[in-house]
């Protein structure tokens, strides 16, 4: 989880601060409070900001939904537009140049994957087993590409491991310096609800 | 008045997204966006489902109630969301938006109880709730009795469903039934068509060795099976179903239990007020048999009507203004969604 402000303009960004927590747990209750305390660092107020960006996974959807409404409320709150990004390109851009495959841990023993080159997406995002993830880059990133380091069998840059807010308010730029129209956040869920349709009712005489 | 708290509330514990607006007691917004079309094919609520719901129509509902109010959210005084009891994931949703909202817009959250708001949400209809009251509350997702001493600082639990709530009750029924989710309406609309004497079902904890340990409980697992058996052994039989009779005998053995023992209470604690709240208050024999029973007593029955009586943001507001009034310290912007809140919990502590 994590909370960075940025100061935009000139086609760049210039960054005031940034906190991040590693608690999956922890989104519902710190996450107000941490967007509060990167402002008042920085000595700002929320009525001092000029757009949100959000990361809208594919990631756990319970904590998705948190960083989401949140961010959805304080954009109306504030009549600001709040974008949405996918949160797989942050590590794509942090990753650099060349073709690029990014992979976070999805549990169940999948991986949230896309593939990039030079920064940019060209496939995905998409939710497989390691083992059926279509491998087209020259190395991987992400806690997911380092869990499955040994099915991916390409090497593994292990320093770009969570996205980071200020490449996702980065991606967000050309959006915000035009001024352009918030959208509406909806997570990248790849995954339908695991619910199965009502059967037959079961039978009670035996 | 206009010096009262405006204040809006934000609920989201099940398949309802609902924000409500108050002005003291005066509903000023009441905005409810309902996904239970999308369970319907799954018989019960999904939890993943409504949460996903939720994130989807929090803003638009959040705009229809502030245009309804003709307010922005710079007016409001205070923000109350619920913060349990409830799915926690769909609970989460409100509570992440609610703390959007406040930090924003810089204004006091009070993290909430459901089952108090259902409470106090009677206010905006009945006026000052007169204290000691009992209240029972009956949904698909719970049955309870309560005593209502002050509802701003707590409240004292009397009885609970043991396995099953009573709406989840009339969903089973309806289900085996072959007649669709939510079961309540139907069931209600059915019974009226048949004989509620024809088929003896049994009354859960209404024993005499049940008084002492579960006087003011309640039990609907038991009946549902009972259902289940009776209607299974007619099909055997290649009988046909009397669908009506099973729905009216059904109902009434629900609104006999329910009635008799929030009168019980009620004359135990020498209240004379009785608050029925919840999607099942909305079903028409139990308003009948609460109140044809209370008469008798002398105890007066005080049934919001429906649209306040299924979940919603007005009734978060109505117990959020009631603790705005009483002076009560607002929550911290950390609180967190609780699924199992207690009724001891009346607002997040600050
Ligand atoms: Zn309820």
């Amino acid at each position: 989880m994590t909370a960075a402000l940025a100061e935009v303009g000139g086609g760049g960004l210039r960054g005031l601060g940034e906190r991040r927590v590693v608690d999956p747990r922890a989104h519902g209750e710190l996450l107000a409070p941490q967007i509060q305390r990167v402002l008042a660092d920085a000595g700002k107020a929320p009525r001092d900001l000029g757009a949100i960006v959000a990361g809208l996974g594919p990631g756990p959807f319970t904590g998705l939904r948190v960083g989401l409404a949140t961010a959805a409320a304080m954009g109306q709150a504030l009549g600001i537009p709040a974008y949405g990004i996918c949160t797989l390109d942050a590590l794509g851009r942090a990753a650099g140049p060349g073709r690029v495959l990014v992979a976070t841990d999805a549990r169940r023993r999948e991986v949230y994957f896309a593939t990039y080159q030079d920064g940019v997406r060209v496939t995905g995002p998409e939710v497989a087993k390691p083992a059926d993830v279509p491998v087209d880059a020259e190395r991987a990133v992400g806690e997911g590409a380092v869990k499955y380091s040994d099915i991916f069998k390409i090497p593994i840059d292990d320093r770009v491991l969570y996205p980071s807010g200020e490449a996702l308010i980065a991606l967000a730029l050309g959006e915000i310096e035009a001024g352009a129209e918030g959208g509406v956040l909806t997570p990248l869920y790849l995954r339908r609800p695991d619910a199965v349709a009502a059967t037959e009712r079961k039978h009670v005489l035996q | 008045m206009s010096d009262e708290p405006l204040v809006l509330g934000i609920e989201t514990s099940c398949d309802e997204t609902g924000v409500g607006i108050v002005r003291g007691h005066t509903l000023l917004a009441d905005q409810i966006a309902s996904s239970v079309e999308q369970h319907a094919r799954f018989g019960g609520v999904v939890p993943e489902v409504a949460s996903r719901a939720h994130l989807e129509a929090i803003v638009p509902t959040m705009q229809r109630a502030l245009d309804e109010a003709k307010v922005t959210l710079n007016d409001i005084d205070a923000i109350a969301v619920t913060a349990g009891p409830g799915l926690a994931g769909a609970l989460l949703v409100g509570v992440a938006a609610a703390k959007g909202y406040a930090l924003a817009a810089d204004k006091p959250i009070y993290g909430v109880n459901h089952l108090a708001a259902h409470v106090a949400v009677d206010t905006l209809e009945h006026g000052p709730l007169p204290e000691p009251a009992v209240a029972m509350l009956v949904s698909g997702g719970h049955s309870s009795l309560l005593l209502v001493d002050d509802l701003t600082a707590g409240v004292t639990p009397l009885g609970a469903t043991i396995d099953d709530a009573a709406g989840e009750a009339f969903d089973k029924v309806a289900r085996l039934l072959g007649l669709g989710f939510p079961g309540g309406p139907v069931i209600d609309r059915l019974a009226r068509e048949g004989d509620r004497g024809a088929i003896s079902f049994p009354r859960g904890l209404t024993a005499p060795k049940d008084f002492a340990k579960h006087r003011f409980d309640f039990s609907f697992s038991g009946l549902k099976t009972a259902v289940a058996r009776w209607v299974e052994a007619r099909e055997r039989s290649g009988e046909p179903v009397p669908v009506a009779d099973v729905a009216a005998s059904f109902q009434d053995a629900v609104c006999d239990v329910l009635t008799a023992k929030a009168l019980d209470a009620c004359r135990e604690h020498g209240v004379e007020t009785l608050i029925i709240g919840g999607g099942v208050a909305a079903n028409s024999r139990l308003r009948l048999l609460a109140e044809e029973r209370a008469a008798k007593f002398g105890i007066r029955v005080r049934v919001p009507r429906p649209q306040l009586c299924t979940d919603n943001g007005a009734m978060v507001a109505a117990l959020g203004s009631h603790l705005v009034a009483a002076g009560v310290a607002p929550s911290r912007l950390d609180l967190p969604a609780d699924s199992a809140m207690a009724l001891t919990s009346i607002a997040v502590a600050g």
